[in-house]
């Protein structure tokens, strides 16, 4: 029986039929990422003996016991900023490239109790942000559905693990739009929850008012199954808020008289043509099952990058200050003194792109420019949140692209300039929710003329990623679950 | 020209909750280097603080003993800087929101009451301890001490003394004490100060500028430093010269303090709200129940033991320094109701043993309930003053009952005529010596024969008793 590109529910449907084995799934996920890793470049690290003893322990648990949750024995990879107990965690950063946590992020334990098997981590860019060719430790992801090409200058092994049929699903992290991105870059569902629906203990930390760790998953049911391990308060983690849901209860249960908007602002002559049309069609789609869409504007939009660079790049400097040289993290063999020992070890440990972040937040908090700059970003902040909030009082949901183009060749991901600046401005499609803290989902819905696949963003209120998964899931039924190679049957 | 003299003080204490300020590590000092710590308290990658609700109570409760407001909303802030203690590279504190503000605390000194006003109290986490060159191989930290809980209390520049300087925070230390947020360990640096002082011509009304000396853990090192460090500004302003804006370190060994840095070398801190942890917003009826369990402060207790008791000044002033004195000092009252004699023997025998014992005698052997029963025997004139001595001697060896040691070593006053009658007369007939000498009128002799009668009775006899008997005996043989 071939499982290449089962959904989460299907396989769990198979280990519960005795179709298949835990061991047996285990195998083909470890085989998968023999077989294709060394060409897409997703997994840093994986465990394959710990995953066996896992699997075996999750079918034990099936034999004995006919109501395992749904993940019992569903093996999934981990983003390489989310700590394993006992297993290297990088963050991407040479700074981290022998860090070992003697501590599991709460995700990890919520997704372990549910006896999910974990395969191993998953490659990311240094702490989260873009980079360059040449800042990757561990070299560039390459995307399933066609090897000429990137995610847009993106490294997340989580979307290509999943896609690739490397894994059944994926836990990522989103500061600026990166979870979602990939996801769509990718052909598969990637969901950023409202900021504290999933707790962040135990998330090597990037932009800490704006990280959040989400699910990368081939369906948006299996996005469904798995928020509904994670969700929900941790003590651990003092932002976290108390709610937590049966995600998967009525995901099907339509969309009629769904309310949409479509903010003009997201819709600029930049946005591919390909893009915009795909986009259209699943407008209207929901039209036909009963949805309203009209246009709006959000005009504090354009504010969206500044703010988001300023605040990010502020609290990042922060946030990796302790990789000092002194407890963890590269220290520099060269360094005579506490001040060297600082110095170089930062200087060799970072990549250009971190050091760019951390010079500029620093400047963003200096006493000189604070005001200025720093809290200025705040307010403006809160102004994007009033907007977005005034918008959602006369509708449900909003529909924006996630990026404006579709993944690019490997060849044109360069170090220069201009290429940085473009990947940087295509955050605004996603930054924004980082900035209010509202849930994105992203769905593909569709393909481009070269087979890439296309996504489409579902922005709602916080708290809201229920009644997002029912308008993914309806926008996935017309759809269909999209995997390379497969996609000349959609004919798109 | 005359001068005045400008100070502010920051202190800081380490409150002393079971549990470190964001994390779960015990919060005790003296233990075994690295031992009480966790991926918190160590800034590991992606472990989160969650605030100690105790560290909040008793920094709202010291705020609320120093007559502060309490902010309804605060929030924390990271302060950025590099140093190896600090093992995240910023320290989680309070910067434009702190927690209390605007207060003030009454001190007494020279018998005038001053009011010094408190800016703000702020709760902060304290950092890790470096030791240097302990192993000849560079510098060691131990981070048992990392996440501590402190509050920083920052006076307002009302200081004008030394002397006030040290009084004020010796005030402080005990209102920490009394309320029982802070163990005040001095010696371990458990409450350490930053001295801000400046001096300007007498009469002028703007300020001079001033300098910073940080961490100087005793009252008489503040005191030292103050006065050196106005010396100082003095002489430079006599000449002609100019005070330089820096921070100092004091050396209390060397009586004289060196500078660190000057103002433009000064830290840029970056201070920006911490995104870990939400903002505080603190119940109305907390700050009630807060305030519902402060006890009587050191400064109110003077002055009720100076108008109720009618203590001197001297004496209250010593008997509220600590709060544990003050306990005994007023349960050994209830005992023994003579409020200057239990003063006197707390001054004088009670703190002698307990610099020879140990203060934990206080709260064993020689408890107020004991100590008062003591007194009260003494003031009854049921045992002698050398008695009571020795009775509080024994007890603080032997942590016995008062009526078990005076009943084993027959301690009580001898009170029976017949008996005291009889021994007088056997010394009168000893003594033919003295007795003539008394007759012939040399009154020293009364106090020879008193001697040994006392003696006779194993210093147990009354002394006014024993005075009659013996006049009247010695009149009557004559």
């Amino acid at each position: 029986m071939s499982i290449l590109n089962m959904t989460i529910k299907e396989i769990s449907e198979l280990l519960k039929n005795r179709k298949i084995g835990t061991v047996e799934l285990v195998r083909h996920y470890l085989d998968s990422i023999r077989r294709q890793n060394p060409s897409l470049n997703s997994f840093v690290t994986t465990c394959e003996e710990d995953a066996l003893e896992a699997s075996e322990k999750a079918q034990k648990l099936i034999d004995s016991n006919d109501n395992t949750s749904l993940l019992c024995g569903i093996p999934f990879g981990i983003k390489d900023n989310i700590c394993v107990r006992g297993i290297r965690t990088t963050a991407g950063s040479k700074m981290l490239s022998d860090f070992v946590p003697a501590y599991s992020s709460t995700v990890v334990n919520r997704l372990v109790e549910a006896n999910a098997v974990i395969l191993g981590k998953l490659n990311m860019n240094e702490f989260s942000m873009k980079e360059s060719k040449e800042g990757n430790i561990f070299g560039f992801v390459r995307n399933p559905w066609n090897k000429e090409y990137a995610e847009g200058g993106l490294s997340e092994g989580t979307a290509a693990a999943v896609s690739g049929d490397m894994a059944c699903f994926a836990l990522g992290s989103d500061s600026g739009g990166e979870l979602r991105q990939a996801a769509s870059f990718c052909g598969v569902v990637g969901l950023k929850p409202t900021y504290g629906l999933v707790s962040r203990y135990g998330l090597i930390s990037s932009a800490s008012s704006m990280d959040q760790i989400g699910p990368v998953t081939r369906s948006v049911e299996d996005c469904a199954a798995v928020m509904s391990v994670i969700a929900g308060q941790d003590p651990l983690d003092s932002t976290s808020v108390g709610r937590s849901e049966n995600y998967l209860k009525d995901i099907d249960k339509g969309i009629k008289g769904l309310r949409v908007g479509v903010p003009k602002e997201f819709f600029g002559s930049e946005v591919n043509t390909e893009i915009k049309e795909s986009i259209s069609r699943a407008l209207e789609n929901l039209g036909q099952e009963g949805a309203i869409y009209k246009e709006i504007s959000i005009p504090s939009i354009k504010y969206i990058l500044p703010a988001h660079y300023i605040i990010s790049s502020a609290e990042a400097s922060s946030n990796l200050a302790r990789y000092d040289g002194i407890r963890f993290g590269h220290r520099s063999p060269d360094a005579r003194n506490i001040s060297e020992v600082y110095r170089f070890s930062r200087k060799e440990g970072f990549g250009r792109e971190v050091k760019q972040r951390i010079l500029t937040g620093t400047y963003f908090l200096s006493s000189e420019n604070r005001e200025r700059l720093y809290y200025k970003a705040l307010k403006i902040r809160r102004m994007i949140f009033n907007d977005f909030r005034k918008a959602f009082e006369n509708l449900d949901v909003l529909v924006a692209p996630v990026c404006p183009e579709v993944a690019c060749k490997l060849t044109d991901v360069s170090g220069d300039k201009d290429h940085l600046l473009k990947m940087h401005i295509s955050d605004v499609y996603t930054a924004g929710l980082n900035l209010t803290g509202l849930p994105g989902l992203t769905v593909p819905c569709g393909l481009d003329k070269n087979k890439l696949p296309i996504g489409i963003q579902i922005v709602g209120r916080e708290f809201s990623e229920k009644l997002l998964l029912q308008v993914g899931y309806a926008i996935e039924k017309t759809v269909g679950k999209l995997s390379p190679g497969e996609g000349d049957k959609y004919g798109i | 020209m005359e001068y005045e003299i400008v100070i502010g003080l920051e202190i800081h204490a380490e409150l002393k909750t079971k549990t470190k300020i964001f994390c779960g590590c015990k919060n005790e000092f003296g233990e075994e280097p690295n031992t009480n710590c966790c991926p918190v308290c160590l800034g590991m990658p992606g472990a989160m603080p969650v605030l100690n609700q105790k560290a909040l109570e008793y920094a709202i409760k010291a705020g609320l003993a120093m007559n502060c407001d309490i902010a309804e909303f605060s929030k924390f802030d990271r302060k950025n800087y590099f140093y190896p203690d600090t093992p995240k590279a910023y320290q989680i504190s309070q910067y434009d929101l702190p927690l209390c503000h605007d207060g003030y605390i009454d001190i007494e000194l020279e018998g005038t009451t001053k009011r010094i006003g408190i800016e703000r109290i702020h709760l902060e986490e304290d950092a890790g301890k470096l030791i240097h060159d302990a192993s000849g191989e560079g510098s060691l930290i131990d981070h048992n001490r990392s996440g501590v809980p402190l509050i920083e209390i920052v006076t307002r520049p009302d200081i004008r003394s030394p002397e006030e300087a040290r009084t004020v925070f010796e005030s402080i230390k005990s209102i920490l004490e009394y309320t029982d947020v802070s163990d005040c360990r001095m010696q371990e640096g458990s409450v350490r100060a930053d001295v801000n002082l400046s001096v300007r011509p007498k009469g002028k009304g703007t300020f001079g500028v001033r300098t910073e000396m940080k961490n100087i853990n005793s009252f008489r090192a503040v005191e030292r430093a103050c006065r050196a460090e106005a010396e100082r500004q003095t002489e430079l302003l006599e000449r002609g010269l100019e005070v330089v804006r820096e921070t100092r370190r004091w050396d209390d060994l060397k009586g004289t303090s060196f500078p660190m840095r000057s103002k433009e070398e000064a830290m840029d801190y970056r201070f920006f709200p911490e995104p870990d942890l939400l903002p505080v917003v603190i119940d109305r009826s907390l700050i009630a129940e807060i305030k519902s369990s402060i006890p009587e402060l050191p400064f109110d207790k003077r002055r009720r033991y100076t108008e109720q008791y009618g203590l001197p000044l001297y004496d209250a002033k010593l008997l509220t320094e600590s709060k544990k004195i003050s306990e005994i000092f007023e349960t050994a009252l209830e005992v023994c109701k003579n409020p200057k004699l239990v003063s006197n023997w707390i001054m004088t025998d009670l703190l002698r043993l307990v610099n020879e014992k140990g203060k934990s005698i206080l709260d064993t052997a020689l408890n107020g309930r004991i100590f008062g029963r003591i007194l009260l025997y003494f003031d009854r004139g049921e045992i002698s003053q050398a008695s009571a001595r020795t009775l509080m001697e024994v007890i603080a060896e032997t942590g016995e009952e008062p009526d078990s040691v005076i009943d084993r070593l027959s301690l009580r006053v001898q009170r029976d005529e017949n008996l005291v009658s009889g021994v007088v007369k056997t010394i009168i007939r000893d003594n033919p010596q003295a007795v003539s000498d008394y007759r012939a009128g040399k009154t020293k002799a009364l106090g020879f024969l008193m001697g040994r009668t006392m003696a006779a009775l194993k210093g147990n006899g009354d002394p006014e008793q024993v005075r009659s008997l013996l006049i009247k005996e010695l009149d009557r043989t004559e």
